[in-house]
């Protein structure tokens, strides 16, 4: 009876860093910060191309790059990738919302339109 | 077995771990990180609604002429100045993950060195906001000048200000290091500070893709 207890505690019991030893290593940490300064150097470099800055794929390219930039420092650096479910759901929650509530703005004074 | 301990041993003898087994400081932490989301938001949104509105200049990316200004002003974003900002800022989060990993080993010598660069790097981005917000000044841009002026240095100035509590967090963090030193059972408390780093970062790229590049 007493063993069975024991073993009950062990499977409902909290696990103190259960979800926080599976970081990434040094040869990770150096492909991501060379990922992040060839992109930052790409944005840069298209800032200064006069032919492509005006046409209508300048904003989503750099948007994309940046959010590609922001999704690897949080998933990497962060360790959302590798962490509980709870730490991604109290980030990328607030996050989803803050992003609506942005685009809604821009929507409602006139920033942004859906053309007919 | 030995995982186990090893586990435990790295446990801070006074953290508190929740029903879910997940530490309360590292919760308390993502939460703040997630209201932080909203906080940004609305002062990116507010400098975007504003973007293009503003009556006289100096403007962010196109030359203010007579009769517009009263002298003539050239485009006032500096790209290379907030380019070699943005690098210093992503190398400080490189060197921000070397000091937790430094913590986790309990490697002394190298979370010494790897918090000490992060301070400094972070510090050295302090430096080049001081150096764009001086010039600006000079060249007739005041948070009263416009409105590009007010959402402009309302925003990347609250982002400064969370840089320098970021930077006095990692002197902190140094300090004890030197006075006691920091081992694995504090892995936590450097976890949460880099959390709150990574996430000044991840504030910057939006800020700099959005006000600096976006013309």
């Amino acid at each position: 009876m007493a063993a069975d207890h024991s073993s009950s505690d062990a499977h409902t019991a909290p696990t103190p860093h259960a979800h926080e030893e599976h970081h990434p290593d040094w040869g990770t940490y150096k492909w991501v910060a060379l990922i992040l300064t060839v992109i930052t150097v790409g944005e840069v470099w298209i800032y200064y191309l006069p032919n492509f800055t005006s046409t209508r794929f300048f904003v989503p390219t750099l948007l994309t790059l940046s959010a590609v930039k922001f999704a690897i420092v949080v998933m990497f650096y962060m360790h959302l990738k590798y962490d509980a479910k709870l730490f991604r759901a109290l980030f990328t929650g607030p996050l989803t919302i803050a992003i609506i509530a942005v685009i809604s703005l821009l929507f409602l004074f006139g920033h942004l339109a859906i053309r007919a | 077995m030995a995982s186990a301990a090893l586990a435990h041993s790295h446990a801070p003898e006074h953290a508190h771990y929740t029903s879910t087994g997940l530490n309360s400081n590292k919760i308390a932490i993502w939460a703040f990180i997630g209201s932080e989301c909203f906080f940004f938001a609305s002062l990116i949104s507010t400098y975007l609604i504003y973007k293009g509105r503003s009556i006289v200049g100096p403007f962010p990316h196109e030359a203010c002429n007579p009769p517009v200004c009263a002298t003539a002003l050239k485009p006032i974003l500096n790209i290379p100045v907030t380019s070699t900002s943005t690098f210093v800022l992503l190398m400080s989060s490189l060197a921000m993950v070397l000091a937790h990993s430094a913590v986790v080993r309990g490697d002394r010598k190298y979370s010494k060195i790897w918090l000490a660069m992060t301070a400094l790097l972070g510090s050295t981005f302090l430096g080049f906001q001081a150096y764009e917000f001086t010039s600006f000044v000079h060249e007739g841009l005041k948070i009263t000048t416009n409105l590009f002026g007010s959402s402009f240095f309302v925003l990347t100035g609250f982002h400064g200000a969370h840089v320098t509590a970021g930077v006095l967090w990692l002197m902190t963090l140094l300090f004890i290091d030197i006075r006691r030193g920091l081992a694995p059972r504090d892995a936590i408390n450097v976890d949460c500070c880099a959390l709150y780093w990574h996430f000044v970062d991840v504030v910057w790229i939006a800020i700099f893709t959005l006000v600096y590049l976006i013309k």
